[in-house]
């Protein structure tokens, strides 16, 4: 060792960082890895549901569904869109692929916002919360997932559930902070009206704050799908399958074909849920609300058929 | 008035806001004034040292511009702004000292509020918004919409019950506000600046509108306003609040014809007086024109123009005029010929009267008994003193 040196200290000043980590790690693995391998049962329930679900649909009932609920969502127009994007998948040969990664997508999704809509409404209530988990957030979004998928194969293994858990990690965040922002910026006089009125703190957030930043909310949401979208190649990595692998393996093997195939997967899948997710949220802000959600979309024009001959049906208008 | 009138007692209420708020108390004490305490120690005086009751079923109008503590005050009453020392009685129990659970029954059952800003909520219908607070106080769907619909008829708004806020003008959607206050059916309304963000013509309407309700339902109100126009027009008693403090509480006559220092007097300088003042304020029964009439037996009467005649206890019964000049002594004039003039009239109604009449105007109470007389005289005077 040489000697200390003012000018340039660290010759000798030194945190070992990464023998820290890698030894704490160790310790985990062995003295805790049934209590991670127990984590994994909820997801695994979770993903298989859905996946089995979805794979379980034939392509074109799939596709006449998804259009449904575009339309009931958002209108004919967003129906249309639902049953073109669709529609491609299953053209370029990549339904089963996109069945797979949907259920991934709609897996991680279901968990962040499990987790981060009560992080969020805590986040908005307790400042001192919030200022602790906005840098872990930020770390959450800005780590390279490289770093943390091996620690996460350690624990884990590999397969699909583990690539649940790396792209919850990466997608949590702005469902967190969004919620957090929407709950804050419900306007203080409705707050006030609220408490006036003797809300206790739970009334106040289920039947003014939350429903107040709804739209925010949904905008997190939409955010957390595409983040979680994206991750999708990178889980591939650690033996996730669907579009992701498609492209990993396209690239591994120099076959642009296959890759191309897999992005454009993903691609179309992305339009097709970040369309449906934005018009729902515009819709929770829409001024449009002479009728209810069941007067509207193919449920209304359903409801109005089924009731057109014995009851007076709601403020008819033409069916969008 | 017994202690049963006394529907919210304020005692000795101080509100400092900031974070040493004994600091700033403990200067007061010593007669430190507000900007004296901000300058050395950062905390703002909110209300200081407020004392005052209001009556059961009268509007109290809490008056002041902005920054006098007037809508901290409110806030006060309810607690959505905790008093940094001092207490406040409704119905003779301590709000003050009051724990969150029965805090919260106060504000389901005691006190509804009405807002500048109308705080509707926009993702509820009008008739949601109107059962608010029956929701939140766990009534039942039924009996909280048939509640609901009862306190929108009452301020106009049935038919607009499956409307959205923002599809409502500034007007109704105040309306709204008033309606969810009334359907919890409080012993007192609170009414911050509720009509301050409409426009005029708007703003008139819906006083008429409050002063309607309030007499018929002797609810008891208290409004919170910046406008001494409207302070006057439906407040049964004001306080005025300069810098934190109540400078004077009384009625608008009161007040107009006993400021209590000279902020109050400025304030009420360029008040319309004639709208203020009521016909008994300015009459004066002056008893050498007064003849009293015995056993039915028209008096004498005096060498002067007009005379008024009451009975023995007082019951005004008419007019000699002697003016006509007649050989037969003076002509003798009924009640049901003349212009008599209730003494709660405001003068403002007066003033065409007595253009048009010779005779001074006699003013009557609600039984009949003469309270008085106003001649064009003493009217100008009474006007031109203020």
């Amino acid at each position: 060792m040489s000697e200390f040196n003012l000018l340039d200290p660290f010759q000798t000043l030194q945190i070992p960082l990464g023998d820290w980590v890698e030894a704490s790690l160790t310790y985990f693995v062995q003295h805790f890895r049934d209590v991670f391998r127990a984590v994994r049962w909820p997801i695994d329930q979770v993903l298989n549901g859905i996946e089995s679900l979805l794979l379980s649909v034939p392509p074109t009932i799939g596709i006449i569904l998804g259009s449904l609920l575009g339309w009931q969502v958002a209108g004919r127009r967003m129906g249309m869109l639902c049953a073109v994007t669709l529609f491609f998948l299953g053209l370029i040969g990549v339904w089963a692929e996109s069945m797979t990664t949907l259920a991934l997508v709609l897996t991680s999704v279901f968990f962040c916002g499990l987790f981060g809509v009560p992080l969020g409404i805590l986040c908005a209530r307790y400042d001192r919360l919030e200022k602790f988990i906005r840098p872990v957030l930020d770390a959450m979004q800005t780590l390279p997932a490289f770093v943390y998928l091996v620690p996460v194969v350690m624990l884990f293994g590999i397969g699909n559930v583990p690539g649940v858990l790396v792209t919850i990690v990466f997608a949590l965040p702005p469902l967190v902070r969004l919620t957090n922002l929407g709950i804050r910026q419900v306007p203080a006089d409705k707050i006030e009206a609220a408490r006036a009125f003797g809300a206790t703190p739970w009334q106040m957030l289920t039947r003014v704050q939350l429903p107040l930043a709804t739209q925010t909310m949904m905008a997190g949401l939409n955010q957390t799908l595409m983040l979680s979208l994206s991750m999708v190649v990178i889980a591939s990595m650690i033996s996730v399958g669907g579009l992701g692998q498609m492209v990993l393996r396209g690239i591994g093997r120099l076959d642009m074909g296959l890759a191309t195939v897999g992005g454009v997967g993903l691609v179309l899948l992305a339009i097709f849920l970040d369309r449906l997710t934005q018009a729902m949220g515009e819709r929770s802000a829409s001024t449009d609300m002479t009728r209810r959600w069941y007067q509207r979309g193919p449920i209304g024009l359903g409801l109005r058929l089924l009731h057109l001959n014995h009851t007076k049906p709601g403020p008819v208008r033409h069916a969008l | 008035m017994n202690r049963d009138d006394d529907i919210l007692v304020v005692k000795n209420i101080f509100k400092v806001f900031g974070d040493r708020p004994q600091e700033a108390l403990k200067m007061l004490e010593k007669g430190a004034d507000k900007d004296e305490i901000f300058k050395k120690t950062g905390q703002v005086i909110g209300v200081f040292d407020a004392n005052f009751t209001v009556k059961r079923g009268e509007i109290f109008v809490i008056m002041g511009l902005s920054g006098s503590g007037k809508s901290t005050m409110v806030r006060l009453f309810n607690r959505l702004i905790e008093p940094t020392s001092g207490s406040i009685y409704l119905n003779g129990k301590e709000i003050t000292g009051l724990n969150d659970k029965q805090l919260l029954d106060v504000r389901r059952k005691e006190m509804s509020m009405v807002f500048q800003s109308f705080a509707l909520m926009p993702h509820m219908t009008v008739l949601e918004n109107a059962a608010f607070g029956l929701e939140i106080s766990g009534v039942a769907e039924k009996e909280r919409n048939r509640r609901a619909r009862e306190a929108l008829a009452q301020v106009g708004l049935a038919a607009h019950e499956y409307s959205y806020p923002h599809q409502l003008s500034g007007g109704m959607q105040q309306r709204v506000g008033l309606a969810r206050a009334l359907a919890n059916d409080p012993s007192i309304l609170l009414m911050d600046e509720a009509f301050s963000a409409l426009d005029p013509l708007i703003r008139t309407e819906m006083q008429d509108e409050l002063i309607r309700l309030q007499a018929e339902h002797k609810r008891t109100i208290i409004f919170i306003s910046h406008d001494l126009d409207e302070a006057i027009r439906i407040g049964h008693r004001i306080a005025i609040m300069e810098g934190g403090r109540v400078v004077q509480v009384g009625t608008p006559q009161e007040i107009l014809n006993n400021p209590a220092d000279a902020y109050v007097e400025t304030f009420f300088k360029n008040v319309d007086s004639s709208k203020v003042l009521r016909a008994g304020d300015v009459a004066k029964f002056e008893s050498e024109i007064v003849v009293r009439q015995t056993n039915g037996a028209t008096p004498e009467a005096p060498a002067i123009p007009y005379a008024f005649i009451v009975d023995n206890d007082g019951r005004f019964l008419g007019v000699l005029d002697n003016c006509t000049g007649r050989a037969d002594g003076a002509r003798k004039l009924a009640p049901k010929d003349l212009s008599v003039v209730p003494f709660d009239t405001p003068l403002h109604d007066v003033l065409g009267l007595a253009a048009a009449v010779p005779y001074p105007l006699p003013v009557v109470t609600r039984d009949g008994a003469l309270h008085g007389t106003i001649s064009r005289e003493s009217l100008l005077k009474s006007l031109s003193r203020h």
